[in-house]
């Protein structure tokens, strides 16, 4: 029953703030309002489930009866803690979204809610279309997020990303239409025993299916083109949305549908996918080095550690997963924080080069130290969210393959090196225009910061809150790896 | 049974209007016979069973298809506003004329017999040509006309050849009587062969599927928008519901024949409509591969299983009418501000800036575009979805792979549309839309998300 409050809530703030939002503050409140009601209820019924009733988040209706088809959603710790990053995500997002002045904002806070209901579904749902109704619904309201309110060259980027991630979605839509040929069903769960009795050639087709739909979402390289353009060009609602919230759908769908559906591939696809991990994670640690784009640079980060993320899965121990979980949310906060900041930079000094930036801290002390605390935690520093994650992904990649480890370990330097690279660049130095008065954050900006830099060091301090939720669908997950 | 008689009478009626000095009346008379024929289909209802000899067979899933083609006409009919521009010079002519178009639909979803079959093919044809010439004063048009006549006049010959020979391996005309032949494998295989063989081709050429396909570009952008519309969504539906008629009765055993055949049809309509669309800057001609491409995929359908195939097309046909009639409803109120040399300008790049003039329009058409190339929560995604599940259970899973492929070509087209409507560089008249249009609109687009939600509103009525 909750689950379909958190799914109604956003849909039905969408049309409420498309149908009476007519100027920018009426939407704002209403997309504001529902963003809150559903972290409301969120947290509400993850108590529930943390304190020991799991059903709070099922529910089953017939669908499509005459395929078979369910409406069917059920949530294990791993959903439970996507959920809570879409749930505090959405609202620091809409909050972020002060611009003066934007066209048709009705439409704007609609999209943005409509997203919030698609995430839910995908990181929910418990058939197989379901999945991909969602999966795939998710990328609409934001590709046109983007060619609407986005830079001079949105529509050419949102085009290249919608065509990539359809182009994966169609061949995940072939392998499923194959799954339940097979197996009958549409019920993940009972779907299972079928995916698990398929020869292991099929299985290897289907996870290489799989695999091409979420490497492009996540991106993995080589699929990840798409991407810096996608987030560099987009406005900055939709790259936080896109980076924050979107790309972990894909490691998500690794872990809901490509491990339990195609068992026997994972392993003989596990050193492939790690090396590709790998590839892509030094790459782009490198290539963030060179960025003279704020955005640009945030976005390489983030393509380099969401390989990190997908090596962390399919290496095959509790810790992989564990640690792929938490890192999803880590860095879905911190990512989101960090284009946050980007864009209030860009909003006061009109520019994104870091070559034109500098010297920010004098003026704005409470802003640098803010961004200070989200880039350590991107960083990965002891007692910061990223630390966590990022250790038990390095240990499980460790144990897979010592050498692939040490590389891995290599992007934490890297990390660092491009990280504070930025923070010299923008904060310190010589003030590059002395005439520009630069505002400290004030107001909500500080109050989201505040927030988000605050969740950084909750996350980084006390990680077992985390990991304890999830630890129970990790290790079934494993469990029935194991035993096929 | 009694709205082909309604029809045929009604059509006659309306051209006797024609004569009358008071003309508006006309149209909203035409719209009054169609919903009456409308309401008489639904006599029949629950109540199967066989007219003139075994002629017409009458059952729930032929009412249903009767009751999908009256309503499109409906619907592509109301867009016919304005009745003095050139192409409706005489409108009671060409509402008369769409009438009896419709008695050959419906009797190409009924038959029984193979006469039926090539009487309804032909009724709806000749209507068609006409229609696809009804602006006189178009050189486009009048060749579009010429073409569609000609290759299709063949075609029908070649039908009717096929039919003889169908004939003369099985000694009967009657659907019953022919399967229960094939049962027992006493024709004559070889003319069964070559009658099979021409029959297809003369009914594939009706729903354009490649190689049959060469005509579709050439009429559909010739002939006014709005009998574009009338071809793309009628024609179609009563042919793949004939295709399937015949394939699941008469053919049914024959599966070794036409099976191999369909398979390479499939592949060429889905290769061959998808690649063409990619380099086309006329809305209509990309309309006219996308349709193309469809037919490829509802002949997917026809592969598989046959106890889904026909929900599965009824389905896909509905979506892909919703669709097409939002996409070239909106061409034709977008079209009317702006001319070239005369005539309405129909390039894709018409659409740009659509945004800033009429957001709702907009939102008709990405909602069509997305439709058309199958995204989620619109009726098409669904549309896909049946028909890769009902083949999927054939021996073409490799069919499945490649019109998936060519589903990820699509989009790049279908989105040239969008795209251009939200570049907000271009300028664009003042639009203006008269309220049937809002509604003819509210109805497609409404119905193309319902349908994207709850895809069983449709299927359960079987």
């Amino acid at each position: 029953m909750f689950l379909l409050l958190l799914l109604l809530i956003p849909l039905v703030g969408a049309l409420l703030s498309f149908v009476i939002g007519r100027n920018e503050a009426s939407a704002k409140s209403v997309a504001i309002a529902s963003s809150l009601l559903s972290l409301g209820v969120f947290i509400y019924a993850a108590a529930q489930f943390t304190s020991g009733s799991t059903e709070i988040f099922s529910f089953a209706k017939p669908w499509i009866a005459s395929a078979g088809l369910n409406f069917k959603f059920s949530a294990d710790g791993i959903s439970v803690l996507l959920l809570a990053l879409t749930s505090v995500l959405v609202p620091l997002i809409v909050l972020s979204a002060a611009d003066k002045g934007r066209e048709k904002s009705n439409v704007f806070y609609s999209l943005v809610l409509f997203t919030q209901f698609t995430l839910v579904g995908v990181f929910t749902a418990g058939d197989l279309f379901l999945f991909y109704f969602f999966f795939e619904a998710a990328l609409v309201p934001v590709y046109f997020l983007i060619i609407n309110w986005g830079g001079e060259n949105a529509p050419k980027s949102a085009f290249k990303m919608f065509i990539y991630t359809i182009f994966g979605s169609l061949l995940m839509l072939a392998a499923m239409v194959f799954l339940y040929t097979k197996g009958q069903t549409a019920d993940l769960e009972a779907l299972k025993s079928t995916a698990a009795l398929m020869p292991a050639k099929v299985q290897m087709l289907l996870f290489g299916a799989f695999i091409i739909a979420f490497a492009i979402k996540m991106p993995l390289f080589p699929f990840h083109t798409w991407q810096p353009n996608a987030y560099t060009d987009s406005p900055a609602t939709a790259t936080m949305l896109l980076s924050g919230l979107l790309s972990k759908m894909g490691v998500f769908g690794l872990i809901r549908i490509a491990l339990p559906m195609a068992p026997l591939a994972a392993n003989e696809y596990a050193m492939i996918v790690t090396l590709l991990a790998i590839v892509g994670l030094i790459y782009g640690s490198v290539i963030a080095i060179k960025q003279d784009d704020i955005k640009r640079l945030i976005a390489y980060s983030s393509f380099a550690h969401m390989g990190l993320m997908a090596a962390g899965v399919l290496s095959g121990s509790v810790e992989g997963i564990q640690g792929a979980v938490f890192q999803m949310l880590a860095h879905g906060v911190n990512a989101v924080g960090l284009f946050y900041v980007a864009k209030i930079i860009f909003d006061r000094t009109g520019t994104r080069s870091l070559s034109q930036l500098g010297g920010i801290s004098q003026q704005a002390p409470v802003l640098s130290v803010l961004f200070m605390i989200i880039l350590l935690g991107s960083v990965a520093l002891p007692l910061t969210n990223g630390f966590v994650g990022e250790f038990l992904m390095l240990k499980a990649v460790f144990e897979f393959d010592k050498l692939i480890g040490v590389i891995a370990g290599l992007s934490i330097i890297l990390g660092a090196v491009y990280m504070l690279r930025l923070f010299q660049n923008t904060m310190f130095g010589e003030v590059k225009d002395s005439q520009l008065i630069i505002a400290d954050v004030t107001g909500l900006e500080r109050l989201v910061l505040v927030i988000i830099s605050g969740i950084v060091l909750i996350m980084g301090v006390f990680p077992n809150v985390i990991l304890k939720v999830s630890e129970p669908a990790a290790v079934t997950l494993l469990d029935y790896l194991s035993s096929i | 049974m009694y709205p082909i008689i309604s029809l045929s009478i009604t059509g006659l009626l309306t051209l006797f209007l024609g004569f009358a000095d008071n003309k508006k009346l006309v149209f909203p008379l035409s719209i009054l016979f169609l919903l009456l024929a409308l309401g008489l289909s639904f006599v029949d209802w629950n109540a199967p069973g066989y007219y003139f000899n075994g002629m017409l067979a009458v059952n729930n899933e032929s009412i249903a298809f009767w009751a999908i083609v009256i309503v499109t006409a409906i619907l592509v009919l109301s867009l016919s506003e304005g009745f003095d521009r050139i192409e409706f010079s005489q409108p009671a002519e060409y509402l008369a004329i769409a009438q009896f178009s419709l008695v050959g639909a419906i009797m190409m979803v009924s038959y029984n017999n193979l006469i039926m079959l090539f009487l309804g093919i032909e009724i709806l044809s000749v209507a068609m040509y006409v229609l696809t010439g009804a602006d006189k004063r178009n050189l486009r048009g009048n060749e579009a006309a010429i073409k569609y006549f000609l290759m299709g006049a063949f075609a029908t010959g070649i039908l009717l050849f096929g039919i003889a020979m169908f004939y003369g391996a099985t000694g009967s005309f009657n659907l019953d009587s022919v399967s229960d032949l094939m049962q027992e494998g006493s024709a004559d295989a070889l003319f069964l062969w070559i009658g099979c063989t021409f029959m297809l081709i003369g009914m594939l050429f009706k729903v354009s599927a490649a190689p049959f396909h060469l005509w579709t570009p050439d009429v559909y952008e010739g002939a006014p928008t709005i009998f574009t519309a009338f071809m793309s969504t009628i024609v179609k539906t009563a042919g793949f519901v004939a295709l399937f008629k015949i394939l699941s009765s008469a053919f049914n055993g024959l599966g070794e024949v036409w099976a191999i055949m369909f398979a390479v049809v499939v592949l060429l309509s889905l290769v061959i409509g998808n690649l063409g669309a990619l380099s086309q800057s006329s809305f209509k001609r990309l309309m006219a591969y996308s349709s193309i491409s469809h037919a490829g995929f509802m002949l997917l359908a026809l592969l598989g299983d046959h106890n889904n195939a026909l929900s599965t097309i009824l389905f896909y046909s509905l979506a892909y009418t919703l669709a097409t009639i939002s996409a070239f409803g909106v061409l034709l109120v977008v079209s009317k501000e702006r001319t070239e040399n005369g005539r309405a300008y129909e390039k894709i790049d018409l659409f740009r800036g659509l945004i800033k003039e009429n957001g709702f329009l907009t939102a008709v058409l990405t909602i069509s575009m997305l439709s058309l190339s199958g995204i989620p929560l619109t009726a098409g995604f669904w549309g896909k979805f049946f028909v890769f599940s009902n083949a999927s259970g054939s021996d073409f899973f490799w069919l499945i792979i490649v019109a998936v492929l060519m589903s990820a070509v699509a989009i790049y087209y279908y989105f040239k549309p969008i795209k251009e409507a939200f570049d907000r560089s271009g300028e664009l008249s003042t639009i203006k839309i008269n309220s049937i249009f809002k509604i003819i609109f509210g109805i497609t687009t409404l119905g193309t998300i319902v349908l994207g939600i709850f895809p069983d509103l449709i299927r359960s009525i079987f």
